[in-house]
Parts: C-alpha cells; sequence; structure tokens
C-alpha cells in the first residue's frame, strides 16, 4: 500500500508548468495528502483562481499518484489559507537562481502600492535594491514586472497574495 | 433558488461579464502595459468567476460551464455597469476604478459571511483584488483632474451604485465622497440589463451554442 510519504515525493517531482524550476511542493501548493486504502486524496490551492493551469497541474498530479498504483482524487482548495509564504526556502532560491524575485513576506498584511513603488525589492540577478516597478502585471497573474537600475535589466517579480 | 446560490451567481456573472470587457483592450490598449494590465486582469477577474460558479453549481446540481454560457441573457445576474461597451480609454478606467470600489464593499461584506466557503472564497479573491485595486488608483490618480474623466466617472456613479444593494451604498459613497449624490434609476441598478449585454452574450456563447453539449 502507498504512504503518504510516497505521494508527498511523486508531487515533488511536478514542476509548476510556468515556472518548471520549482515543484508544486516548494510551491506550497499541495496543502495536503491522505491515503485510505488504495485512494488518494490531494488538496491543493492555485497560486490565483484564474491560473490557466489548473486542469493541467490536477492532470499532472493524478497521473504521479496512479503511477504509484494508487486511484487519485485531487481537490480544489478555494479559500484564503494559501499565501505565497508558504513557498519554502529552496523554492525561493530556486526562483532567484532563474531570474525571478521572490514574493516579499505576506505576514505583515496585504501588500500596498507605497511598498510596490519603494526600493525593497531586490534585483535577482545583481541583487541591488535599486530597482523600479514597470507593471504591476506581468506574462502571468502571479507576477509583476520590475527594472533594475543597477544592472539594467528588467526582471519578474513573484506577486506577494 | 437559495439565497447563497444568488449571491455567488451575482459575483461570478458580474466578474464574468467585466473580464469579457475588460479582455476587448487585449490587443488595443493605448500602451503595451496596459495591454498586459487589462488582460491580466480579465484573466483574473474570469478565474473569480469560475470558482464561484462552481461553488454555486454544487447547490444548483449543474457545472460551471453551463451557469456561464448555457442561460438565456435576462437570466444573468450581472450589474449593468459591467455591461456597457465602453471602448473609450477614460471610460473603460473610470469603470474599472467604480467598479473596484464597489467590489471592495461587496467582497468585505463576504469575507464576513457564515458560511465558511463564501467567506474563504471572497477572502482569498480580496488577496487578488487588492492588485486591480492598485492599477486602478494609480490610472484614478493620474486622470482624475481630466474633464473626460470626470464626466465618465459622474456618468457611471449611479451604476457603480447599482452594483450593491441598498444597504451597502453608504459604504460605497463613503469611500468615493467627491461623487456623493446620485440617484440609481432602475436602469442603472441589478436587476435591469442593457441591450449591450445581448449583443456580448451572443458572441461569448457562440463557440459553446455551435455544438451543444460538447467538452472543449
Amino acid at each position: 500500500m502507498v504512504t503518504a510519504q510516497q505521494v508527498w515525493a511523486a508531487l515533488g517531482e511536478v514542476p509548476d508548468p510556468e515556472i518548471p524550476v520549482i515543484s508544486l511542493v516548494e510551491l506550497g501548493v499541495v496543502r495536503d495528502v491522505s491515503v485510505e486504502g488504495n485512494d488518494v486524496r490531494v488538496a491543493f490551492t492555485p497560486t490565483f483562481l484564474g491560473c490557466p493551469a489548473l486542469a493541467y497541474m490536477r492532470a499532472a498530479m493524478e497521473e504521479k499518484v496512479r503511477e504509484l498504483g494508487a486511484e487519485p482524487r485531487v481537490e480544489v482548495v478555494a479559500d484564503d489559507s494559501w499565501s505565497t509564504d508558504r513557498i519554502t526556502p529552496a523554492g525561493r532560491d530556486k526562483l532567484r537562481a532563474s531570474g525571478f524575485a521572490p514574493p516579499a513576506p505576506r505576514a505583515a498584511g496585504a501588500p500596498t502600492l507605497i511598498q510596490l513603488q519603494s526600493k525593497v525589492h531586490r534585483c535577482p540577478y545583481c541583487r541591488s535594491t535599486e530597482t523600479r516597478l514597470d507593471n504591476i502585471f506581468g506574462p502571468t497573474p502571479c507576477r509583476s514586472i520590475r527594472y533594475c537600475e543597477s544592472c539594467r535589466q528588467p526582471f519578474e517579480q513573484f506577486k506577494t497574495i | 433558488m437559495s439565497a447563497r446560490a444568488e449571491l455567488l451567481l451575482e459575483l461570478a456573472d458580474d466578474e464574468l461579464i467585466l473580464g469579457w470587457r475588460d479582455s476587448e483592450w487585449t490587443g488595443i490598449a493605448p500602451t503595451l502595459e496596459e495591454d498586459v494590465a487589462f488582460s491580466s486582469i480579465a484573466q483574473n477577474e474570469i478565474g473569480h468567476a469560475r470558482a464561484a460558479y462552481e461553488l454555486a453549481a454544487r447547490d444548483l446540481d449543474t457545472d460551471a460551464d453551463a451557469l456561464a454560457f448555457d442561460r438565456a441573457p435576462d437570466d444573468y445576474r450581472c450589474a449593468p455597469l459591467v455591461e456597457l461597451h465602453l471602448l473609450e480609454w477614460a471610460s473603460a478606467i473610470a469603470r474599472r476604478y467604480l467598479y473596484e470600489q464597489a467590489d471592495r464593499v461587496r467582497i468585505e461584506a463576504l469575507k464576513e459571511s457564515d458560511d465558511a466557503d463564501v467567506a474563504g472564497l471572497a477572502a482569498k479573491i480580496d488577496r487578488e483584488e487588492t492588485y486591480h485595486r492598485m492599477h486602478a488608483e494609480l490610472w484614478h490618480e493620474r486622470l482624475k483632474d481630466e474633464p473626460r474623466y470626470r464626466d465618465a466617472l459622474e456618468r457611471l456613479w449611479p451604476y457603480a451604485l447599482g452594483v450593491l444593494p441598498e444597504p451597502l451604498r453608504p459604504q460605497l459613497e463613503a469611500r468615493v465622497p467627491t461623487l456623493a449624490c446620485a440617484t440609481v434609476s432602475q436602469a442603472s441598478a441589478r436587476g435591469a440589463h442593457t441591450p449591450e449585454l445581448a449583443e456580448l452574450w451572443d458572441e461569448m456563447t457562440s463557440v459553446r451554442r455551435s455544438v451543444p453539449g460538447a467538452e472543449w
């Protein structure tokens, strides 16, 4: 019989379809795994509700569970229990290494325009904080576009949610 | 229909129809940044609609796509504000600004719901709307002294109030003090529909209607 630990390990191999350097487990979106006999229930939360990769991620997780010889049931949790603070430290390092600035902490409350416009966001390439907000929105719902004045490189900033 | 399903359909229909309207700027917004912004906002709004339809579908024994596409135009519960066909930038921004203000009042109220599913979904949506509000406020700040934008705000204000049920309207008036006095006519309040909705519906549902029952 499959164990929850095996399921977690298998899901750790499912990459985020839009940022494939990071797995769904590192992204913190796999919320819970429970095993009952041959049935595996996986609860997960999309980063943004309009994420177009929702069906793709569901299918990828189901396939991983089937490879273990178990029957998957993937449930989408559309509530307030996920925030970008749940991205793991290893996940943040991987984001940075591929040119995505990881999100600022949410713990202190919802982000504000003043924060986004202030120079506290660090460039993932040269680590300078001399960066400015170019666009609140980017190529996917979870990213903003910033520009580094020091190394003159535009970069993608993971939004704090 | 349960009160909860009605509430969820109002929210979902507003977000679906406004998402559709915002997506009309994809490719033709005045700058590339705004092209990206409006497209991304539209995608989020339609995502909120999907989540609310899915929750309503559980109560109504149907599915999200059927709720989004298989009803007749008159059965939608969206407010007239989101239906208007506004292909003029100042008006589109005025609607974004006013809708975000009204939506915030509604979302704050839904977050306090005793229904854990509704309160949880509202809080998740609120996390995303934070960024829409920032976008709207940046533009409001930039355009607020432009006559064309002022006119659009005044024209759309009764429609913005019409998004909310009467008891919540004073909260919106307090948020937008410069526009406080307006009469909400029947035509600008939820319950009425504009001729523009039928045109939008015809286009939005055309693929779905072309092969009934197909899975896409």
